[in-house]
């Protein structure tokens, strides 16, 4: 009994003194943001006396000027909107000219009729809190600044896998896109025109299964050793067996790829004639000056680098004035229309196709450009077109 | 993307009333002006908007590279204006955006016919005779301000905060629902905000032009308004019996007032 009585005594006195000794500061101000009551503890931790702050002082008097400026752009009209804020960090200016790291919660107190009357505001000491949380500031800048240099190599490296510009073709348009899914990752997409011998092209275009740096240095051996079996032998289908043979002996990473590779030949009286091989690789579509649109099938060819020999499945396709020829990845029919996860597929890429047929290399890729950015691209994608 | 999105145009008040453009500042989007909205829309054709990077303004639009200027935000006001076909327009600029607005009516005012700076600083720096009110070393304390307070952001309330709430139930944990802003964002605009110097652009103004202050204002001193009244030709001066930088929140009726008293029938 005797115990709680001197409890109850102790909690007596309560109100005034919780107030003015309270573990933390408390102020109250008008709108204006004059300062009409301050507790003792905020008073010890400004070094100041109430007769210096009361009705002398607004809130913004005690912060750095920095804090004043933030307060005056972020804290004051965000109080007004919502009536409340909490956890705030501001800098207090005390007397000696120290600086004190603190938290701010404010609320606004109104009348009954909803009309504002005070701000109420704690103060909270938060010299250990912001030592930590600037350290914490310091590990998150050190990993955005990774970040930044993550997707920086990525783009470097991208850029060293396809061609800088594309080469002008005499007779010919050609245009590409290369839609990367991942900003700090590299693909393993890829595609070329070059030059050989007599006034015939090689293009390709393909991808390497799986990202990052080892699926690059994949995609770099697959590219060289495309253009260098070429020069060699330029008939498609012994440039893509060249190349199953060099990714099949590629022991220390071993992977596949698929690629449709052509060989452009010009005919003699405008036009020209692509002959393809495809290993394992989607349909190139033919869109044509008439405004037509159809796949040109290479059924059968097998994934490059798997096995000791492949089938390689060929088509020829002749193009006349006005036709435009796309070769793509898998990355572009298996994007997401919309949430419900349906991928385009080969039939809305018809659809697109015979939508923009008759067209050229240059509108064709801009249209595919606009339509990948209304999808949810997940993979990788390049494509290259060419027109007559 | 059009301009309804990029800037998150919201156009209120009846449909063939005189136009007025209300321009958000530094730290906040275009809720900045909710209290002076239902007055202004009564007889205007209220159009508001938000700066890209700033509330639900399309993030994506933003770079570092081109919103390190305010030549770039004033070009956007001009791309608005134009592509929303708005004439005869009052363009109201608070804060920076008095500066922004300085800058694009100065570089084409054929669709405006009046220009309102509410509490406008051309310059935030003191130069020699010029108190703008600050030094380079108080601007480098706003930002070490702004870090302090960078860890109430995180990439988990990103979306909501710019407006794509695949997570909506995340939108209930956010106790500043308004005004949110990326903090590499704020650093930029912070920047081109209290770095640049565009007195010599007032003189520019054509425009019939109104500044507003405030009584006391930690922001732009009187004397700032001052300067601002006496470089534009011919401008007025009101001071409002009100304290702050955001009259507009602190004394919204004489605010919405002194503007249509402005703007007229």
């Amino acid at each position: 009994v005797t115990d709680d009585r001197e409890l109850d005594a102790l909690l007596d006195d309560s109100a005034e003194d919780l107030y003015e000794h309270a573990p933390c500061g408390y102020l109250s101000t008008t709108l204006d943001g004059r300062i009409v009551k301050i507790n003792q503890t905020l008073l010890g931790w400004l070094g100041r006396t109430r007769a210096e702050v009361v009705d002398r002082s607004r809130f913004t008097d005690l912060l750095t000027v920095g804090g004043r400026l933030y307060h005056e752009t972020h804290f004051a009209p965000l109080l007004r909107m919502q009536d409340s804020l909490s956890g705030v960090a501001l800098e207090l200016r005390t007397a000696s000219g120290g600086r004190l790291p603190v938290l701010v919660t404010s609320v606004v107190k109104k009348d009954s009729a909803g009309e504002p009357l005070l701000i109420r505001t704690t103060v909270f000491d938060a010299r250990d809190r912001r030592a930590y949380e600037e350290e914490l500031l310091r590990a998150r800048r050190a990993a955005e600044r990774e970040q930044t240099r993550v997707t920086e190599l990525a783009r470097t490296l991208q850029r060293t896998l396809l061609p800088p510009v594309l080469p002008d073709v005499p007779g010919l348009s050609v245009a590409a896109h290369y839609h990367p899914a991942s900003a700090d990752q590299v693909g393993g997409d890829f595609y070329d025109v070059f030059p050989l011998a007599g006034d015939r092209w090689g293009v390709f275009v393909g991808d390497v299964c799986g990202k990052g740096a080892a699926a690059a240095a994949f995609t770099s051996l697959t590219r060289y050793t495309l253009r260098s079996a070429a020069v060699y032998d330029d008939d498609p289908v012994v440039v893509l067996r060249n190349l199953n043979s060099v990714l099949h002996q590629e022991r220390r990473d071993p992977r596949f790829c698929t690629v449709v590779f052509g060989i452009l030949t010009p005919a003699p009286h405008g036009g020209c004639t692509v002959t393809l091989a495809s290993g394992g690789h989607p349909p190139a579509l033919l869109l044509g000056a008439d405004g037509s649109a159809s796949y040109q099938h290479t059924a059968g060819g097998q994934l490059l680098g798997m096995l000791p020999s492949v089938r390689i499945a060929t088509t020829t396709v002749h193009m006349t004035k006005g036709d435009t020829l796309l070769l793509y990845t898998d990355g572009l029919t298996e994007a997401r229309v919309d949430a419900s996860r349906t991928r385009l597929g080969e039939d809305a890429l018809l659809d697109f196709a015979q939508a923009h047929a008759p067209t050229t290399a240059d509108k064709l890729i801009a249209d595919l450009t606009r339509l990948l950015s209304t999808l949810r691209v997940e993979d990788d994608v390049a494509a290259l077109s060419i027109s007559t | 993307v059009d301009v309804v999105s990029r800037y998150n145009v919201v156009v209120t008040g009846p449909a063939d009333a005189p136009v007025v453009v209300l321009a958000h500042g530094f730290g906040c989007d275009q809720n900045l002006w909710r209290l002076v909205v239902p007055r202004l829309a009564r007889d205007y054709r209220v159009v508001l908007f938000d700066h890209v990077g700033a509330g639900r303004s399309d993030v994506a639009a933003w770079s570092a590279d081109r919103y390190s200027s305010l030549g770039s935000y004033a070009d956007d006001v001009l791309t608005l204006v134009r592509e929303l076909d708005l004439h005869e327009v009052t363009l109201v600029g608070h804060s920076v955006s008095a500066s922004i607005a300085v800058l694009a009516v100065a570089e084409d005012s054929s669709r405006f016919a009046k220009l309102v700076l509410l509490t406008p600083s051309p310059c935030f720096l003191d130069d020699g005779d010029y108190h703008g009110g600050f030094s380079v070393a108080d601007i480098e304390e706003l930002l070490e301000s702004l870090d302090s307070n960078y860890l109430g952001w995180s990439a988990t309330m990103a979306p909501v905060i710019m407006g794509n709430p695949d997570r909506p139930e995340l939108g209930d944990e956010l106790t500043n629902t308004f005004c949110r802003m990326d903090p590499e964002i704020a650093r930029v605009f912070a920047r081109a905000t209290f770095l640049s110097d565009n007195r010599a652009d007032l003189a520019q103004v054509t425009v019939p032009t109104l500044v507003v202050q405030t009584a006391e204002d930690a922001i732009a001193p009187r004397e700032v308004g001052e300067f601002v009244r006496d470089q534009i030709p011919g401008s007025e001066l009101v001071t409002l019996d009100a304290v702050g930088h955001c009259p507009q929140l602190s004394a919204p009726e004489p605010t919405a007032a002194v503007i249509a008293c402005f703007v007229g029938p």
